[in-house]
C-alpha cells in the first residue's frame, strides 16, 4: 500500500441554484393543503426590506441564479417591487408565485418594468364554485381569470399552477384546457404533499387509485397534444409511486429556503422536523449557513443514510427522498422515505391509499382551512 | 417543425420572454434561466446562443460560426439546427 497518498479532500459543497423566498405568511386565500407551517408568522415578525435586500445580495454572490418570491401571498409585501428590482439588478431570475387576486394592470406593469421574469399563478380548480370553496375566497376564481389575461398583457410569461387532490382531480382535463386557454406557456400539476395543513386534511384530499390513473392518462394525452407549445410539469404523488422523488433536488443541494421571519432551511417544510435550530439570516450570512450550519449538513449527501438507501444505486438519484415525509409517517426524520418500495415502512403508504379508496366511496371529512386562528386548534 | 425546416427561409431565432441566457461567474458556466428550471449548456450550444439576438438569421449564425471555427458549413448547420430545434420544443426559442 502506498502510505503517501494524500487524504482525499471532502467533497466540495455545491452552491445553491435557487432561493425560495417566503416573503410573508399573509394570504387572502385559505387553502386546506397550504405548504405553510401550522404556526404561521404574523406581519410584525417578518424580515424587513433591508434584510431581504441583503439576502438577495448574498444569494447572488453565493451562486443562486433564480429567486422564487413566494408566501403566503408575496404581493402582500409593500416592498415587493423594490425586491424584484433588486433581484434583477443582481442578475437573479425572479419568479412570482402568486394567488393573483391582489394584482391589477398597474401593479403588473410595474413588476414587468422592474424586471420580473415570470409569474406562476395558482388555480384551485377549473370549476369556479369548487375553486372558491377550496380557496375559501369568494369570486377568487373569476378574479384569477381576469388577472391571467392581465399578466399576459403585461408581457409576462405565465405558468398556471393547479394543486390537485381527490376533490378536483376529476376535472384535470378541464384544468389543462384552462391553462391553454389563458395563454400559459407552462402548466404545473402539483399533487398535494402531505405534511402540515395537508396532513391534517389527508383523509379528505388523497385521491383514489382509479382517479390517479385517469389523471395520468389525461396528462399523457395533453403532453402529446401540446408538445412544443406548452410545457406540462407533473409528478405522480409519492403515495402511488415505487420510488421516492428527489425532494428539493436533495437536502441542501439545490435550494435554500428563507421563511418570512428570516430563518434559513433546506426546504419550506423543514420546520415540521423536531430537533433543529434553524439559523436566522439576521445573524448569519447565507454563505456561512449553506456551508456550515449543522441542520443543512444533517441530511446532505449520502453519508447520513440508513440501509437500504446507503448501498442503493439510486442514492444519488433520489437522495433518500423526503425527510419531512419520513418524519411525518414514521416519526424518524432519518428513516428511509416510506414512498420507496424498499422502505420497511412502505406498507404505511399502501394503508393510506387503501383508506382513501374506502373514503372515496363515502362522504369526505370536512376540510380544516388554513387560518391563523385555527392553527392553534389543529395542533 | 422538423429539424431540417429550422434553417429554411432564413428564420430568425430569438429567446422567448421568460428565457434568459446568462453567464454564471460562480460556476464559470453559461446557462439558460427559464420558468422554474434552468438549462446547462455545452460549449457548442453557447457559441450558437450567444449569436441569437432576434436579428441574425440561422444561415447568418451558421456562416459566422463556420468562419470562426474554420469548419465545414454543413456540419455547423446540422448541429446548429438540431440544437435550436431542441430549444424550440423546450419553449426557450422561437423562430
Amino acid at each position: 500500500m502506498n502510505a503517501l497518498l494524500p487524504i482525499p479532500p471532502a467533497p466540495a459543497i455545491e452552491p445553491p441554484l435557487a432561493l425560495l423566498a417566503e416573503l410573508t405568511h399573509r394570504c387572502p386565500l385559505q387553502c386546506p393543503y397550504c405548504a405553510n407551517p401550522l404556526e404561521m408568522e404574523r406581519a410584525a415578525g417578518e424580515l424587513d426590506t433591508a434584510g431581504w435586500l441583503r439576502v438577495l445580495d448574498e444569494a447572488a454572490a453565493l451562486g443562486v441564479l433564480q429567486v422564487h418570491l413566494s408566501g403566503g401571498e408575496p404581493t402582500a409585501r409593500k416592498d415587493l417591487l423594490q425586491l424584484v428590482r433588486h433581484a434583477a439588478s443582481r442578475g437573479l431570475y425572479s419568479n412570482l408565485i402568486t394567488a393573483g387576486v391582489t394584482l391589477d394592470p398597474v401593479s403588473l406593469a410595474a413588476l414587468a418594468d422592474a424586471g420580473l421574469d415570470h409569474v406562476q399563478l395558482s388555480f384551485q380548480d377549473a370549476d369556479a364554485a369548487q375553486a372558491d370553496r377550496i380557496g375559501g375566497y369568494r369570486r377568487g376564481h373569476a378574479r384569477k381569470l381576469v388577472v391571467a389575461r392581465q399578466i399576459r398583457e403585461a408581457g409576462l410569461p405565465l405558468t398556471a399552477n393547479f394543486v390537485v387532490h381527490r376533490q378536483n382531480l376529476e376535472r384535470l382535463p378541464e384544468m389543462l384546457a384552462l391553462g391553454e386557454e389563458i395563454g400559459a406557456s407552462r402548466i404545473e400539476i402539483a399533487h398535494v404533499q402531505y405534511y402540515g395543513w395537508a396532513l391534517v386534511n389527508r383523509a379528505a384530499l388523497m385521491p383514489s387509485r382509479a382517479q390517479l390513473e385517469r389523471a395520468n392518462e389525461a396528462v399523457a394525452e395533453a403532453r402529446e397534444r401540446l408538445r412544443g407549445r406548452i410545457t406540462i410539469d407533473y409528478v405522480v404523488p409519492d403515495y402511488y409511486a415505487a420510488r421516492p422523488k428527489a425532494c428539493m433536488g436533495g437536502w441542501a443541494r439545490r435550494i435554500i429556503n428563507i421563511t418570512p421571519a428570516g430563518l434559513a432551511m433546506p426546504c419550506h417544510a423543514a420546520e415540521t422536523l423536531p430537533g433543529f435550530q434553524w439559523p436566522s439570516v439576521r445573524t448569519a450570512s447565507l454563505g456561512a449557513i449553506w456551508r456550515d450550519d449543522p441542520g443543512f449538513n444533517r441530511f446532505r449527501g449520502t453519508s447520513w443514510m440508513p440501509e437500504p438507501c446507503r448501498s442503493c444505486d439510486q442514492r444519488e438519484v433520489d437522495w433518500g427522498g423526503c425527510r419531512c415525509q419520513a418524519f411525518a409517517m414514521t416519526g424518524d426524520a432519518a428513516a428511509t422515505d416510506p414512498a420507496c418500495a424498499l422502505s420497511p415502512d412502505h406498507a404505511m403508504m399502501a394503508d393510506a391509499v387503501a383508506e382513501s379508496d374506502v373514503v372515496a366511496e363515502g362522504a369526505a371529512p370536512a376540510l380544516v382551512y388554513r387560518r391563523i386562528r385555527t392553527a392553534a386548534l389543529v395542533k | 417543425m422538423t429539424a431540417t425546416a429550422v434553417g429554411e427561409g432564413g428564420a430568425v431565432p430569438a429567446f422567448n420572454r421568460g428565457f434568459r441566457l446568462r453567464h454564471d461567474p460562480v460556476r464559470n458556466a453559461w446557462v439558460i434561466l427559464a420558468p422554474e428550471r434552468l438549462f446547462l449548456l455545452d460549449e457548442p450550444a453557447v457559441e450558437v446562443l450567444r449569436l441569437v439576438d432576434g436579428a441574425r438569421s440561422v444561415p447568418e449564425i451558421v456562416d459566422t460560426l463556420a468562419a470562426k471555427f474554420n469548419a465545414p458549413r454543413e456540419t455547423i448547420a446540422a448541429d446548429t439546427e438540431a440544437m435550436l430545434h431542441d430549444l424550440v420544443i423546450k419553449g426557450a426559442i422561437r423562430l
